[in-house]
C-alpha cells in the first residue's frame, strides 16, 4: 500500500507540475469565457450598423406606421419619388435596400408581388421581419374586408402555458428543460474530454517509462499492476483537482452573478419560490427574466450532478485509462498509438452523439436508457439524463455494471501491460496482445 | 547455508518459445557470479525471474533459504541492461523516490544518498534534471540507486555500458568493495576481460540451457590444453624444433620476444610433464620465456558454445 501511495504521489506531482496542466486549469476557463464574450461581441458588431431601407408603396395600403424604426433598421418613405428614381437613388446612395410594393387588384396578388432590391444579398432575418410586417398588414386588411372586427379578435387571444410537473412534485418549464439539456450535455461533453485528455496522459506516461527505460528498474521494486494502478489513480486525482478548481471558479461566478441579479443562492437551494412570487417577479421586476433564469439554474440538482459527475468520471476514467495504459505498454512510441486509440475513442464519441440525439428528445426513451447502462457509454449518457431525474434504482444498476466492467478491464489491461512494458523495439498487434493475456505469471 | 541463491529446475516458456529449460544454479554468498551467454540465451529471463518481474512456469528459487516472496525485492538491487531514469525529474527527488520504492524511509534514504553523492563527487547535481546530465553522469546516479538500499543480492546486467574506462574502473572497484562488505553479486556481461577481472564463479547459458558452471579457476583448469609458450636462446633452432615435434605437439608461436629467440607453442601430450619439456630445452640453450597458456574466459565461452551447438 505504501508503494502504491508513493507511485500515486509521483504521478500526481508529475502531472500537476506539467506546464500544460497549469495552463489548462487556469487559462481554459478564461479562454472559454473570453471566446463566449468574443462571439457575443462579434454578433453584436455584426448587427450594429443601422440599416436604412426605403419603401415605395404604390398600393396605398401601407403607411410609415407599418414600418416603425427599430434599433438597427430605419425606414424612409420614398413613395413620392416613384420606383425608377428610388432604385437609382438607392444604388448610388448609402441605403441598404429598397422595398417596392406595387399596386395590385387583389390582396392575394399583392402578397406575391412585393419586391426587395438590395446591393448585397440581404440579411435573412431582416427579410423575414419585412415579410411579417407585410403579411400582418395584408391579413388585417383582409379580415377587415370580410367584416371581422379586429378588436374582437385581439380580445379573443389567450395565451396558454402548460405547466409541467413530474411525480416528485418538481415543476418544470420549457426554459428549464433547455437548461437541463444544456447542463447534461455540458457535463457529458466535459466527461468525454476529461477521459480523453487524462486517458491519453496515462498512455503517454506509460510510453515515457518505456522509452526512458526506467520501467525495468521500477518493476523490480513494485508489481506492474501496482504501477499501472498508481498511474491511473494519480492521473485521476490530478483530473479531480482540476475539476474542483473549475468547480470553485463556477461557484464564484454563480455567486457574483446571483449578487448582480439579486437572487440569494442559499435561499434558493433551501426553498423554492412560491407561484405567486414567481408571477410577481415575472411581471414586476426589472431584469426578471435573468432572475428567473438564475433561479432555475439554481434549482437544478447541481450537488447531485456534481457527485455523480465525480463518480462517473472516476468510473469511466478507470475503464478507459486502463485501456489506454495497455495501449501505451503495447507500443514503443506515440506515433504508433493511433491504430489502437481510435477504437477506444469510438464509444466515447458515440456516447456523446447518442446522448445529444436521444436525451434531448426523450431523456427516458429506450435508447437513452440502454446507453446509460452500457458501461462504455453510460458515464456520458447517464450524466446527460441525470438533470431530468433518474431513479436511484437505475443509477445503481448503471453504476454497478460500470464498476464490474472496469474491474474486469483493469485486470485484462494489467495482463497486457505487464508483458508489454518489457517489450522493446517492436509494435505489438492485437494478436500479440491476446497472447500476452494468456501468459502465465 | 553457503548459497545465497538456489535456483532449481526453472522452466520459463513464452507461448511456444522456451526461454529457460530446466536451469539450476547455486550462487555462493559473497561471490561475484558471472552469468554469461550469447544474446537471447535466456539470461534476462532468468534475471527477471530472480527479480520477480516474471514467474517461472515451474522450478523454485530460494533466496537465503527462503522461497521468493514479494517482500524479497527489498533485498535485491537490480541494474538492468535496458535502464534509464525519468528524464524530467530531478536527480535527488528521483533517487529518493526509487529508494523509497525499495523500502527505505525518506530520512534514511537522504542520509545514504548524501554519502554516495559525496563519494562520487556529484552532490551538485541534486537539483538537476536527468535530461541535463550526460549519459555517464546518469549512469552514476543509476548505480547509486541500485546499491543504496544495501541489498544482499546485487544483479548487474552489463554494468559498464555507458561508462568511459575511468568510470568503468571506478564502478568495478565499487562492485568488488560491495562484495567484500558481504553482498553477493550476479554479473552479466559480454565483456570477457571484466569477467576475468571480477568473477569468482561463472555460469554459461546457451539456447535456454545451462551448459557450464562452477569456479572460474576450476573451469579454466578443465579447459586448459597443457600448452606452453616457449622462448629459447639457442644456436640449434632447427634441431630443437624437430626434437620437440617428435615428442610433443608444436604450433607456431602466438607471442613475440625482444631478440631473435626461438619461439614456439608446445602442447604436452601422452602424459608428459613440464619437467620433461624443461629438462630437454635447458640443455639446448637458455630459457627466456616459459608460460602456460591458460584459456581466457573468452576462449572458454567460444569453445563451450561451439561444442554445445
Amino acid at each position: 500500500m505504501k508503494k502504491l501511495q508513493l507511485i500515486i504521489k509521483r504521478e500526481f506531482l508529475a502531472k500537476i507540475r506539467n506546464k500544460s496542466f497549469i495552463v489548462m486549469t487556469f487559462l481554459s476557463p478564461l479562454l472559454m469565457v473570453g471566446m463566449g464574450a468574443l462571439v457575443y461581441f462579434l454578433m453584436q458588431k455584426n448587427d450594429d450598423k443601422i440599416k436604412k431601407i426605403v419603401f415605395v408603396d404604390d398600393s396605398g395600403l401601407f403607411t410609415k406606421l407599418d414600418f416603425k424604426d427599430t434599433k438597427t433598421v430605419k425606414y424612409v418613405d420614398y413613395t413620392a419619388l416613384g420606383v425608377d428614381l428610388t432604385k437609382e437613388k438607392v444604388q448610388k446612395g448609402t441605403y441598404y435596400g429598397a422595398l417596392l410594393i406595387p399596386k395590385q387588384d387583389s390582396l392575394e396578388l399583392l402578397a406575391k408581388s412585393v419586391v426587395f432590391y438590395s446591393k448585397k444579398s440581404p440579411n435573412l432575418s431582416l427579410v423575414k421581419s419585412l415579410e411579417n410586417r407585410i403579411s400582418r398588414k395584408i391579413r388585417n386588411q383582409k379580415l377587415n374586408n370580410l367584416g371581422i372586427d379586429l378588436q374582437k379578435i385581439k380580445a379573443s387571444k389567450i395565451k396558454t402555458v402548460i405547466k409541467m410537473f413530474n411525480f416528485s412534485g418538481e415543476q418544470s418549464s420549457k426554459t428549464k428543460k433547455w437548461l437541463k439539456i444544456g447542463l447534461g450535455a455540458l457535463a457529458g461533453y466535459l466527461l468525454m474530454m476529461f477521459v480523453m485528455i487524462y486517458g491519453t496522459s496515462v498512455m503517454r506516461s506509460v510510453i515515457e517509462e518505456k522509452t526512458s527505460r526506467i520501467i525495468e528498474v521500477i518493476v523490480s521494486s513494485v508489481k506492474p499492476f501496482q504501477l499501472m494502478l498508481g498511474k491511473i489513480i494519480g492521473n485521476a486525482t490530478a483530473g479531480l483537482l482540476q475539476f474542483c478548481i473549475w468547480g470553485v471558479f463556477l461557484l464564484i461566478i454563480l455567486t457574483v452573478a446571483s449578487a448582480i441579479f439579486g437572487v440569494d443562492i442559499l435561499e434558493m437551494q433551501k426553498a423554492r419560490f412560491s407561484e405567486e412570487q414567481l408571477q410577481v417577479m415575472k411581471n414586476v421586476t426589472v431584469g426578471a427574466n435573468e432572475q428567473l433564469m438564475m433561479q432555475e439554474i439554481l434549482e437544478l440538482p447541481i450537488l447531485k450532478m456534481f457527485v455523480l459527475f465525480l463518480f462517473y468520471f472516476l468510473g469511466g476514467f478507470m475503464l478507459y485509462s486502463s485501456l489506454f495504459a495497455a495501449v501505451g505498454a503495447a507500443v514503443d512510441n506515440e506515433t504508433d498509438t493511433q491504430q489502437f486509440t481510435f477504437p477506444i475513442m469510438i464509444p466515447l464519441i458515440l456516447a456523446v452523439y447518442v446522448g445529444f440525439a436521444t436525451v434531448s428528445n426523450d431523456p427516458h426513451g429506450t435508447i437513452a436508457v440502454l446507453f446509460s447502462y452500457i458501461p462504455f457509454t453510460s458515464p456520458i449518457v447517464m450524466l446527460m439524463r441525470v438533470p431530468f431525474g433518474v431513479s436511484w434504482v437505475e443509477l445503481l444498476v448503471s453504476m454497478l455494471i460500470l464498476i464490474a466492467t472496469f474491474m474486469l478491464m483493469v485486470w485484462l489491461a494489467a495482463k497486457i501491460y505487464r508483458v508489454g512494458i518489457l517489450m522493446y523495439g517492436k509494435k505489438a498487434s492485437y494478436k500479440d496482445m491476446y497472447k500476452w493475456i494468456k501468459y502465465k505469471g | 547455508m553457503d548459497n545465497l541463491l538456489e535456483i532449481t529446475n526453472v522452466v520459463k516458456k513464452y507461448g511456444n518459445f522456451t526461454a529457460l529449460n530446466n536451469v539450476s544454479l547455486q550462487i555462493p554468498k559473497g561471490s561475484v557470479y558471472g552469468l554469461l551467454g550469447p544474446n537471447g540465451a535466456g539470461k534476462t529471463s532468468l534475471i527477471r525471474i530472480i527479480n520477480q518481474i516474471t514467474k517461472p512456469d515451474s522450478g523454485t528459487v530460494f533466496l537465503d533459504g527462503e522461497a521468493l516472496e514479494p517482500q524479497h525485492v527489498e533485498q535485491i538491487g537490480y541494474l538492468p541492461e535496458e535502464r534509464g531514469l525519468y528524464k524530467s525529474m530531478k536527480v535527488g527527488e528521483q533517487a529518493l523516490y526509487l529508494a523509497q520504492l525499495k523500502g527505505l524511509s525518506k530520512n534514511e534514504a537522504k542520509k545514504r544518498l548524501k554519502y554516495w553523492f559525496d563519494k562520487f563527487d556529484i552532490a551538485a547535481w541534486w537539483d538537476k534534471k536527468i535530461e541535463e546530465l550526460s549519459k555517464g553522469m546518469a549512469q552514476k546516479v543509476q548505480f547509486i540507486v541500485t546499491v543504496l538500499h544495501q541489498p544482499k543480492l546485487l544483479i548487474f546486467d552489463e554494468p559498464f555500458s555507458g561508462f568511459d574506462p575511468i568510470n568503468a574502473q571506478l564502478i568495478a572497484q565499487e562492485i568488488l568493495e560491495l562484495r567484500d562488505k558481504g553482498a553477493t553479486i550476479i554479473f552479466s556481461t559480454h565483456r570477457m576481460e571484466s569477467v576475468e577481472e571480477m568473477c569468482d564463479e561463472i555460469a554459461l547459458i546457451n539456447k535456454s540451457n545451462k551448459i557450464l558452471d562452477g569456479k572460474l579457476t576450476d573451469i579454466k583448469s578443465a579447459y586448459k590444453t597443457n600448452t606452453f609458450q616457449v622462448g629459447l636462446k639457442t644456436d640449434f633452432s632447427t634441431e630443437v624444433t624437430n626434437t620437440l615435434k617428435e615428442n610433443f605437439e608444436v604450433f607456431p608461436a602466438d607471442f613475440k620476444l625482444l631478440n631473435n629467440e626461438l619461439t614456439l607453442n608446445v602442447k604436452l601430450t601422452n602424459g608428459a610433464t613440464t619437467n620433461d619439456l624443461l629438462g630437454y630445452i635447458t640443455t639446448k640453450g637458455s630459457v627466456q620465456h616459459f608460460v602456460e597458456i591458460l584459456p581466457s574466459a573468452n576462449d572458454i565461452f567460444i569453445q563451450a558454445i561451439r561444442e554445445n551447438s
